[in-house]
């Protein structure tokens, strides 16, 4: 009993901390989404119930944002990993070179997110004076000019997905590298003994020998795509909601700080069916790799 | 399937980049390894017994030299079509597969003709297992598996395709003692029931010795000696091979031979007729000393250290190479050993002397 106290002492201050900045924050924002009429300002409400999570799931805004942060987790999610594990399966079948593409993979990662957002906006933006280089190739092979940052829904969707997947990919790719050179290279001595064909070897063998480190980056995707908000703003601007290119982050932002903002109660709201989306991939995620995924 | 090896030679590339700067892994190895035998690569680490392996399984290239098995040469055939079982040190089962899944893996390779059907290798796989007794085993992961089990399931894996040679990378490093002794005969059953040609890579001269038909002996890459274990034992090519066989070590000493006498320091210890006079080296076999009160080779007791069936007398000698020397007297008749001085008397049969520089043997008429 007494070392137990000892024990408890010891871990007070992570404990509080925690308390303080986690536990007490997610009860309040639980509290918050129940609380009818809240102000901020005069801290008063007309009562409890769930009328926020009715008004946000009838807000079109809100709905939108889902619909775009789905999108964007669909396809990015599968895209990048697909693509990293693909990367990194070449970085090390090849000798010569290596170090410098894995320079060249890994820049991203080191740059700064409004930057590169500054970058696309020269590759995609149709100004007044041109219509940028993807413009500018896509007229060389015969195609219509698209405007991709204030033209079609599907146009903007693609940069936004094109510009997630690039900017994710590096540390994927970084993950998947040291995964893939951590395999031990007698089960390739082997498989090569007993005649195992190439694709077979891949699958069979790497593949479940790295299915780790390839669900955790999923499980990491999963949640970094349902988070997704300064990307857009990157490439759209900060009215995402005119630009049809809001996603749920950035819903609870403008709910909070933005020009229609100052309703923390729907900002609340809508982060619990965040955190409850996310919840349930993740669940779905952990009972598919309890099948699929070798330690 | 006898396994033909022909000056066969493995050069590597040292860590710069010189074309003189190479580490000569095998050097010149020809030997004709008969069919059906157990053969064993031995020697210390280093020595390029595996390199030898690696080039048999067709994991490496040989940069000179050419090997057959039986008539055909597949020097320049690929790992996978050398139709070779490998098992090695450190088993290399996958992990993420149970027991039966990792035997039939190979199976599963087979494509056009050679193809098996699902009966067909469950059938392939459950005899395969019943030979190397894991039958009971067969839905367990590799993680949930003792060494001596891991190892039995890597020797059904490499045995289940029907291989025509069977290699054997340490097969036993990785065992505790008891474990080794009983898998030891275990393999040599396997080998014995399939009739299947079989090279194994140990440093454990005792292993080599008790279960091979025939051992090779290597050092920095040169073959030393081949030969049936108790001739190599009884008969070393050099001090090298004499050293390396046999547990206690063979004694060193310096000695000298003068008028078809050899002595050992001061000590007029045998007559070996027919070895020209000079400088020696003298290596007696600790079973090869007998006790006797006017013993010619005189030494400082030490202990005595008793075995049961034998005692080891352990003592020294000024012209001994190391400190002590292990003599083992069996224990009947032991005669009273005290005081600070112990005599012996040597078997000629147990003496081998050895040029001192070369460490080349030198044969008298008798020895």
């Amino acid at each position: 009993m007494e070392n137990n106290g000892k024990a408890w002492l010891y871990l007070l201050p992570a404990l509080v901390l925690l308390g303080v900045f986690m536990i007490y924050p997610l009860i309040d924002v639980c509290v918050y989404s129940v609380e009818e009429g809240y102000n901020s300002a005069s801290q008063t409400y007309f009562g409890v119930g769930t009328y926020n999570y009715s008004y946000i799931l009838h807000d079109p805004y809100f709905l939108q944002a889902l619909k775009n942060t789905l999108i964007l987790v669909v396809i990015t999610v599968p895209v990048s990993t697909g693509l990293a594990l693909f990367i990194s399966f070449g970085l090390t079948s090849i000798r010569k070179l290596r170090d410098l593409f894995q320079t060249i993979y890994f820049l991203p990662y080191v740059t700064n997110t409004l930057a590169v957002g500054l970058v696309f906006m020269i590759l995609f933006k149709k100004t007044a004076y041109t219509d940028g280089m993807v413009n500018l190739l896509l007229s060389w092979f015969g195609g219509p000019s698209v405007d991709f940052i204030d033209g079609p829904y599907w146009a903007k969707m693609f940069v936004l997905c094109f510009y997630t997947v690039w900017i994710v990919l590096p540390f994927k790719i970084l993950i998947l590298t040291s995964a893939l050179s951590s395999v031990n290279e007698v089960y390739y001595s082997a498989a090569k003994v007993d005649g195992t064909p190439k694709g077979r070897v891949f699958w069979r063998i790497t593949l479940p020998m790295i299915s780790p480190m390839i669900f955790y980056l999923v499980i990491t995707g999963f949640i970094g795509a349902f988070k997704a908000y300064s990307d857009a703003v990157a490439l759209f601007g900060t009215n995402l909601n005119a630009a049809e290119m809001n996603t749920i982050v950035g819903y609870i932002y403008d709910m909070l700080y933005g020009d229609s903002g100052g309703y923390p109660s729907y900002a609340s709201a809508a982060a619990i069916v965040l955190f409850v989306i996310v919840l349930t991939i993740t669940c779905i995620n952990l009972s598919v790799s309890k099948k699929h995924v070798y330690y | 399937m006898k396994v033909v090896l022909q000056n066969l030679t493995k050069i590597f590339p040292g860590r710069s980049k010189k074309p003189d700067d190479v580490v000569v892994a095998v050097k010149d190895f020809t030997y004709e390894i008969p069919d059906g035998a157990l053969v064993a690569l031995l020697g210390p680490s280093g020595c390029g017994k595996s390199t030898t392996l690696n080039l048999i399984s067709g994991l490496l290239d040989p940069t000179k030299g050419r090997i057959f098995f039986g008539d055909e040469d597949v020097t320049d055939v690929p790992a996978e079509k050398r139709g070779v079982g490998l098992v090695f040190q450190n088993y290399a089962l996958y992990p993420h597969l149970d027991v039966f899944h990792n035997i039939i893996f190979p199976l599963q390779n087979l494509r056009g003709e050679a193809k098996l059907t699902r009966e067909q290798m469950a059938e392939r796989a459950k005899r395969t297992a019943r030979l190397v007794q894991i039958e009971n085993l067969m839905e367990r992961r590799p993680a949930e598996l003792s060494g001596g089990q891991q190892q039995r399931v890597a020797i059904a894996r490499a045995l289940v395709k029907e291989p025509r040679i069977l290699l054997l990378d340490e097969p036993l490093s990785n065992l505790d003692a008891r474990l080794r002794l009983q898998t030891r005969e275990e393999i040599r059953r396997i080998q014995k029931e399939t009739g299947i040609t079989t090279i194994f890579v140990t440093h454990d001269q005792d292993e080599a010795m008790s279960i091979s038909d025939r051992i090779v002996v290597m050092k920095e890459g040169t073959v030393q000696q081949i030969g049936l274990p108790q001739e190599v034992y009884d008969d070393p090519a050099n001090q090298f091979v004499a050293q390396f066989l046999g547990t206690p070590p063979i004694n060193v000493f310096r000695g000298a031979v003068r008028g078809g006498r050899l002595y050992i320091g001061e000590d007029d210890v045998l007559a070996v007729p027919g070895v020209p006079d000079g400088e020696v080296s003298v290596g007696v076999r600790p079973e090869g000393f007998v006790l006797r009160p006017d013993g010619p080779l005189v030494c400082r007791l030490g202990r005595v250290e008793v075995m049961g069936r034998d005692v080891s007398v352990v003592s020294a000698h000024d012209a001994a190479a190391a400190p002590t020397i292990r003599s083992i007297i069996s224990a009947e008749n032991l005669p009273d050993i005290g005081g600070a001085e112990v005599r012996f008397a040597l078997k000629p049969a147990k003496v081998r002397i050895f040029s001192p520089e070369t460490g080349e043997r030198i044969r008298g008429t008798e020895l």
